[in-house]
C-alpha cells in the first residue's frame, strides 16, 4: 500500500515502459527507411561500380570475335567512369555514355525554371496579394491543390496535344516561322514536336501547380506587420510588394522552386508521353561544350527546338534492354541522376538556412 | 491618494521636465485645428466599432486617447490615415478632413495622405534590413534617388529620435539587432523621415521598461513643436504627463474630450471619472 506522497509508484513504472516501446517504435520506422535507402544505394552502387561477370556463353563469343588490343582498350573498365559521362549511348555497352541525356536534362532544367518562375510566382503574388478572398480565389485554390495531384502521365497527353501538335492547327507537315532578331534568325518550327521547348513546356504545366502553392505559402508567412508598416509610410502596394513582401519570402519561395525543378528532373512518364527519343547520339542543337556555343552561337537558338533525351528516359531505356550489362548502365545512370538531384536539394536547403538567419522577426 | 492629488504631482513632474528643457515655449499650440473628425461611424462587416464620433485635433499639439480594452482607440487612429482601408469588409460613414480636406474623398490619394500623416505602431515593426535602410525607406519610395539627401534625412531623422548617438557606428547593422526600446526610436525616425505633419503612434511605449519609456515621453514633448501628435496609451499617467489633451473613448463612444488638466481633475461624465480613478477597466 503505497502512502500519498511516496516517491517509488510501480504503477508509473508501467506508463514509463509503455513511453518506452512508443520511443522504440518511432526509432524503428525511421531507420526502417534509412535501411532500405542504404540497401538500394549500396546495390545500385555496386552495379555502377562492376560489370557483369560474363557467363560462359559471352566469354565463348568474345573468344570468336576476338577483339584486338585497339578496341579493347576503347572499351570502359568500369560502367560508372569519367568517359561515362563524355560519351553517347552506343550498341556496345562498355562504349555508351550519357552525355546526350545530361545535355538534355541541362537544357529542361534552364527552360522549365524560365518558365516556371515568373509564371508562378506571378500568380503566387496575385492571389495572395492582389486577389480578394471571394468564390472564384477559393475555386481556383482548390483546383491548384487538384491539379498538383494529377498524375504524370496526364500532363503528358497534354503536352502531346497542346505543345507537340498544337491540336494539329499547323496541317501534316507544320509550319516555320522564320523570325528575324536583329543579331540572327530563329526558326521557330509550329508544332514544336517532339523538341526541348515542348519537354520542358510539359514539366512546367507538371509544376506549377506546387511552385504557386509553395510560394503562396511563403508569401503568407511574410508578418502583416511588415506590409502595413510600408504602407503607413506612403509606399503603394507595388512598392511594398517589391521592397518588403517579395524579399521577405524569396527564400521560402525559392527552396519551393528547386524542390520543384528537381521533381521534373527526375520525371519521366510525361516525356515519354510526348515522345522525347530513347536512343538519341547528339546534344540538343549539337551544343556539347562551351567550345561549341563559342564556335556556332546561332546553335542557342537552334537547341530548344532540337530533339532531345533526359536522363530519367536514358536510365529508362538501358532497364528495357535485355543484356546484363545494360543494367549495370542503368545503375550508373541512377547514380549520375541522385548525384544532380541531391546537389539540387543541397541548394534548397543552403537557401533556406542562409536566408532564415538573416530575417527573423 | 486621491485623483486631484496624484494628478497635481504629475503637473508637477511635467513642469520640472520643462524647467528642465528651458529652451522651448510650454505651449506650442495654435488654436488652428489640424483634423477634424464629425459623425464618424466604423463598421468591421456587421460589427460596428465606433460610433458617431467627432472631435477636433489641435495643430502642434499631442492629444492622448485613453479607455478600457477594445473600445475602438486603435480603430478610430487607423480611421485618421486610413490605414483601415487595408483590412477587407471594412466600412465608415461621417467625415474626417486634414487642414479642411476630406481624406476620404474619392480623389484622395492615401499614398499622399500616409505621407503627411505618419504612424508608429504599438509593435515595434522594423524592416529586416539594415538601419539606414529602414530610416531611408519612406524617402526612398518617395523618389528620393540622391545619396547624398537621404544620409542627411536619415542623420537628420535618427537624431530627432534620439537614436543617432547610439547607432552612428553601425547604420549597416540589422535592425532586428536593436533592443526593443531602440527599435521603437528607430520606427518613430522612420516615421519622422517622410516628414509628416501628423504622428499618429499606438501605444508606443507599451512594450518597453521605464526608461526607455521615459525617453520616448521625452521625444514626444521634442516632436510637439513641430508635428501634430495623436497618441494610444494604457497608461493614464502616461496620458498626464504628455498630453495636452485627452479623450476617453468607452465602447466605441466618445465619452468625453477636454484638456488634459481638466478631464483628469475635474471630469464631467461619471464614466471618465469612474475610469480614470480605476473603478473600472
Ligand atoms: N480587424 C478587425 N476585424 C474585426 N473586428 C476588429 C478588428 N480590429 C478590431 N476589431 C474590433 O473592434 C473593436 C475595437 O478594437 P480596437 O483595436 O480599436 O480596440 P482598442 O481600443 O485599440 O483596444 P486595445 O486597447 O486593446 O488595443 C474591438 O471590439 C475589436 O474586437
Ligand atoms: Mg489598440
Amino acid at each position: 500500500m503505497s502512502v500519498s506522497g511516496n516517491l517509488r509508484e510501480p504503477a508509473l513504472a508501467k506508463r514509463h515502459r509503455i513511453g518506452q516501446l512508443f520511443e522504440w517504435l518511432c526509432c524503428g520506422s525511421t531507420w526502417f527507411g534509412m535501411v532500405v535507402l542504404a540497401l538500394l544505394l549500396l546495390s545500385i552502387g555496386w552495379k555502377a561500380m562492376a560489370w557483369p561477370t560474363p557467363d560462359a556463353d559471352a566469354v565463348d563469343r568474345a573468344a570468336a570475335t576476338k577483339t584486338d588490343a585497339k578496341v579493347a582498350a576503347s572499351l570502359s573498365p568500369r560502367p560508372l567512369s569519367a568517359r561515362f559521362l563524355t560519351s553517347y549511348d552506343s550498341r556496345i555497352p562498355q562504349k555508351a555514355g550519357i552525355k546526350a541525356a545530361l545535355w538534355g536534362s541541362l537544357w529542361l532544367l534552364v527552360f522549365v525554371a524560365i518558365t516556371t518562375v515568373p509564371v508562378g510566382v506571378g500568380a503566387a503574388v496575385y492571389l495572395e496579394e492582389y486577389s480578394n478572398e471571394g468564390r472564384w480565389k477559393r475555386i481556383i485554390q482548390v483546383n491548384l491543390s487538384n491539379l498538383a495531384g494529377v498524375p504524370s502521365i496526364v500532363y503528358g497527353i497534354l503536352g502531346l496535344t497542346v505543345f507537340v501538335r498544337m491540336f494539329g492547327l499547323f496541317g501534316h507537315d507544320g509550319k516555320v516561322l522564320d523570325l528575324n532578331l536583329g543579331f540572327a534568325m530563329l526558326s521557330l518550327p509550329l508544332p514544336f514536336e517532339r523538341s526541348v521547348i515542348s519537354g520542358a513546356l510539359t514539366l512546367s504545366l507538371l509544376v506549377l501547380p506546387t511552385v504557386i502553392v509553395s510560394a503562396q505559402e511563403a508569401l503568407r508567412a511574410v508578418p502583416s506587420s511588415i506590409r502595413n508598416a510600408s504602407y503607413a509610410l506612403g509606399a503603394t502596394q507595388w512598392q511594398t510588394i517589391r521592397h518588403q513582401v517579395l524579399p521577405a519570402a524569396m527564400p521560402g519561395i525559392m527552396t519551393g522552386v528547386i524542390l520543384s525543378l528537381s521533381r521534373a528532373m527526375g520525371e519521366t512518364a510525361p516525356l515519354i508521353m510526348i515522345g522525347a527519343l530513347t536512343y538519341l547520339a547528339k546534344c540538343p542543337g549539337k551544343i556539347d561544350g562551351v567550345a561549341a556555343v563559342w564556335e556556332h552561337p546561332t546553335r542557342l537558338l537552334e537547341a530548344p527546338f532540337d530533339v532531345f533525351t533526359s536522363l530519367p528516359i536514358q536510365i529508362f531505356n538501358w532497364v528495357s534492354r535485355a543484356q546484363p550489362e545494360y543494367d549495370h548502365l542503368a545503375a550508373a545512370g541512377i547514380m549520375v541522376l541522385l548525384v544532380v538531384l541531391m546537389v539540387m536539394n543541397t541548394a534548397a536547403i543552403l537557401i533556406r538556412n542562409r536566408f532564415q538567419r538573416r530575417t527573423q522577426w | 491618494m486621491t485623483i486631484m492629488q496624484s494628478f497635481s504631482e504629475l503637473m508637477h513632474q511635467r513642469q520640472q521636465r520643462e524647467t528642465v528643457k528651458r529652451s522651448r515655449p510650454v505651449e506650442t499650440e495654435t488654436d488652428v485645428s489640424k483634423l477634424e473628425v464629425s459623425n464618424l461611424n466604423f463598421f468591421y462587416g456587421e460589427k460596428q466599432a465606433l460610433f458617431d464620433v467627432s472631435m477636433t485635433v489641435p495643430e502642434r499639439s499631442v492629444t492622448a486617447f485613453i479607455g478600457p480594452s477594445g473600445c475602438g482607440k486603435s480603430t478610430f487612429l487607423r480611421t485618421l490615415n486610413r490605414m483601415n482601408d487595408i483590412i477587407e469588409g471594412t466600412r465608415l460613414t461621417g467625415k474626417v478632413t486634414l487642414e479642411g480636406q476630406d481624406i476620404y474623398a474619392d480623389d484622395v490619394d492615401v499614398v499622399a495622405l500616409r505621407k503627411r500623416v505618419g504612424m508608429v505602431f504599438q509593435k515595434s515593426t522594423p524592416f529586416p534590413k539594415s538601419i539606414f535602410e529602414n530610416v531611408a525607406y519612406g524617402p526612398k519610395i518617395a523618389g528620393q534617388r540622391n545619396q547624398k539627401e537621404l544620409q542627411g534625412i536619415v542623420e537628420q531623422s535618427l537624431k530627432r529620435a534620439a537614436l543617432w548617438e547610439e547607432v552612428k557606428d553601425r547604420m549597416q547593422d540589422s535592425a532586428l539587432a536593436l533592443s526593443g526600446g531602440q527599435q521603437q526610436r528607430l520606427c518613430i525616425a522612420r516615421a519622422l523621415a517622410t516628414n509628416p505633419d501628423v504622428l499618429l503612434m499606438d501605444e508606443p511605449a507599451s512594450a518597453l521598461d521605464p526608461a526607455s519609456t521615459a525617453r520616448i515621453e521625452d521625444l514626444i514633448f521634442e516632436l510637439k513643436q513641430n508635428y501634430t501628435i495623436v497618441i494610444v496609451t494604457h497608461n493614464m499617467q502616461q496620458a498626464a504627463r504628455i498630453s495636452d489633451w485627452t479623450a476617453f473613448f468607452f465602447q466605441g463612444y466618445l465619452i468625453e474630450k477636454d484638456r488634459t488638466q481638466k478631464l483628469f481633475t475635474t471630469p464631467k461624465k461619471k464614466q471618465t471619472e469612474d475610469y480614470i480613478t480605476g473603478r473600472f477597466g
